[in-house]
């Protein structure tokens, strides 16, 4: 079992690693991809029973990322648990690469298209749904964004979950607290979660989203009540680990520039260092292919 | 076409033929929105209650749910109102079924103006049109109870997203029970060379008697029952109008969109420039009232629909049939 350090310097990496591939795309969303991160983090690294060799087996756990615009950070985990080379990260949103900016079937690991919001939910019901009815084992697990939230196609979900008594469904949401357009109670409010999916009939639990022992904990103690669905409501930062990027909405799918990735690059690094108790590594240089198209940046 | 016999509502011969496939398969199951009274769904929950889903009147979830039990190896049949169905469900039917390819049927209870009197908010004159517009999904109309099971049992043979679109009258028979049905085939209902309905659902029985009407006449249509919007039998239109030298789409659905559309685009393609026409629903604030009422209303009825091929018979300038000659598909 990884240790907790381990998991922390795995972020850094997958942070590292997503930013790379977003700036060499020129598109990704990045605020909502390193706000996930660590929660991607925990469950592929000891949570979900499912890897590249056990993916076609009925059994796997699943886990579905309704946040479909967040793909990057799962593309980097997935890629690091080996359902595929890193290097195909190369192509993301390229023209006919399977990496799209939003999880697809043609890509190993995915279980379903998503992208368009407020879908996830209801296919991870079907799927419980579908476990329970074959006496299966396998647990479902279903990644949401706060924003996300105000589809109401999610709260139908939430409903039949609790009616079918899902207690091998959990619905993680990423609360990171924005959106594209600004703060989400400022743009309507799904406030009060945890009393909003406890009336729906869930079990709930609150977490820090960028604490890796209390998300462990967590995780490995659904369900929380027997004959209900869990939900845990991880509460992030949108930008989480670069100090500009932070708590700003236009970083959703802000893509840096060149002097902002390498700012980016050399915090994360600078924090590894850190975790791996070793003197600081030379400043970031930017390569060829990650200068090759890059974006505009954003202006805080 | 005489002595046609009356069968029973297409719905009802879906439920038998899904308990047939059922009883064979214990992976079907049937996933509803508060819609297995309308549907008919009653014997089949009665024999199997543990493989019916239901979800309350949540259109959206229902096709989601759907396609999660789809992508976990269950062989589900989703059960709605085809007006709410394919309107609030789109999406899911474009994300979660079709651009996912998870092998979901969709049944549309209820289509077209089947709840005449029930106004605009419960016809489903759209569907075809919305759902020719989303990439990988069959599209299966059947015109009576022979279709009807024909379709199911394609649908389900196929293991791909397909929408079976039912009306909920008792439907005359039309085919033999010996009737070739493959998906994607039209069936020749009734031979002739003067002229050609294209007709689909439950308005190929109304193309049979306007082609009664004409026959008597002396003018020899054939009709044509399009099962399949999708895959379409591109070369049974194509042949259609080379045989006939005229064409009369019918259709329980907007002129927009649907079968007509279609066959339009297949023949222009093909430059097979023959008069033609679109009997449907026009673009226009539907009246209500029963199917038939309706159908009265807009010409879909046996002396309209042989009026109009009269009148096409006329633009082209005689009732003669042309020289047959060969259309390439593009």
């Amino acid at each position: 079992m990884l240790s907790t350090n381990d998991l922390r310097l795995k972020s850094n990496q997958y942070r590292q690693n997503l930013l790379r591939y977003i700036k060499i795309a020129g598109a990704g969303h990045t605020g909502g991809s390193l706000s996930c991160v660590d929660v991607l983090n925990v469950l592929y690294n000891g949570i979900l029973k499912v890897s590249p060799q056990t993916f076609d087996n009925p059994d796997r756990d699943r886990f579905v990322q309704s946040k479909g615009h967040s793909v990057e950070a799962l593309y980097v985990v997935l890629a690091d648990r080996g359902f595929f080379p890193e290097s195909d990260l190369l192509t993301l949103c390229r023209c006919g690469s399977p990496y799209a900016g939003h999880p697809t079937r043609k890509v190993r690991g995915i279980e379903i298209n998503s992208g368009a919001l407020g879908h996830g939910l209801p296919v991870s019901v079907g799927m419980a749904i579908a476990a329970k009815k074959s006496m299966a084992t396998y647990r479902v697990f279903t990644l949401l964004g706060d924003g996300e939230l105000m589809e109401g196609s999610n709260w139908e979900a939430a409903a039949i979950a609790a009616h079918y008594k899902l207690d091998n469904l959990t619905a993680l949401i990423d609360c990171n607290g924005l959106q594209i357009t600004g703060r989400t109670r400022e743009v309507c409010s799904t406030d009060p979660l945890p009393a909003k999916f406890e009336a729906f009939g869930w079990s709930v639990r609150e977490v820090d989203g960028h604490d890796i022992d209390a998300l462990r904990t967590i995780l490995g103690s659904v369900p929380f009540e027997t004959g209900k669905p869990s939900c845990v409501i991880a509460h992030t930062i949108k930008g989480k680990g670069v100090n500009f990027m932070e708590g700003v909405a236009k970083w959703h799918h802000g893509v840096p520039n060149d002097e902002q990735y390498e700012s980016a690059v050399n915090q994360l690094k600078r924090e590894a260092d850190v975790l791996l108790q070793k003197p600081s590594t030379p400043p970031l240089s930017l390569s060829d292919s990650e200068r090759e198209r890059g974006g505009k940046g954003v202006i805080g | 076409m005489p002595n046609i016999q009356q069968g029973k509502p297409n719905l009802d011969v879906f439920c038998a033929s899904l308990m047939e496939l059922a009883a064979q398969d214990r992976d079907i199951f049937v996933v509803t929105s508060d819609s297995r009274g309308s549907a008919k769904l009653a014997p089949f929950c009665e024999k199997f209650p543990d493989r019916v889903v239901e979800v309350g009147i949540a259109e959206q979830s229902l096709v989601g749910v759907a396609a999660g039990m789809g992508s976990s190896g269950k062989k589900v049949f989703v059960v709605s109102p085809a007006s709410f169905l394919t309107a609030r469900a789109l999406e899911q039917i474009k994300a979660d079924v079709a651009y996912s390819d998870i092998p979901v049927v969709l049944i549309g209870i209820s289509a077209g103006v089947s709840y005449g009197a029930l106004g605009s908010t419960h016809h489903s004159l759209h569907d075809i049109a919305a759902l020719r517009a989303v990439n990988n999904i069959d599209i299966f109309v059947p015109a009576d109870n022979f279709e009807t099971r024909e379709a199911v049992r394609a649908a389900a043979a196929r293991g791909r997203p397909a929408y079976i679109r039912l009306g909920k009258r008792p439907m005359p028979h039309i085919h033999a029970p010996e009737t070739r049905f493959s998906a994607g085939e039209a069936i020749l209902v009734r031979d002739g060379h003067d002229g050609a309905f294209i007709a689909t659902g439950e308005t190929v029985h109304k193309a049979c008697q306007a082609a009664e009407i004409l026959n008597s006449e002396n003018i020899r249509c054939r009709v044509v029952s399009m099962h399949t919007i999708r895959p379409l039998d591109t070369a049974a239109i194509l042949d259609a109008a080379s045989a006939c030298g005229a064409v009369i789409t019918v259709e329980e659905h907007m002129v927009h969109g649907g079968l007509g559309e279609a066959c339009a685009s297949a023949l222009m393609q093909a430059g097979a420039a023959v008069p033609f026409k679109i009997a449907g629903i026009p673009d226009e604030y539907t009246v209500t009232g029963s199917q038939e009422e309706i159908f009265g209303h807009y010409g879909l009825c046996a002396a309209p629909l042989a009026d109009a091929m009269r009148a096409l018979l006329k633009r082209r300038g005689r009732t003669a049939a042309p020289q047959p000659h060969q259309y390439t598909v593009c």
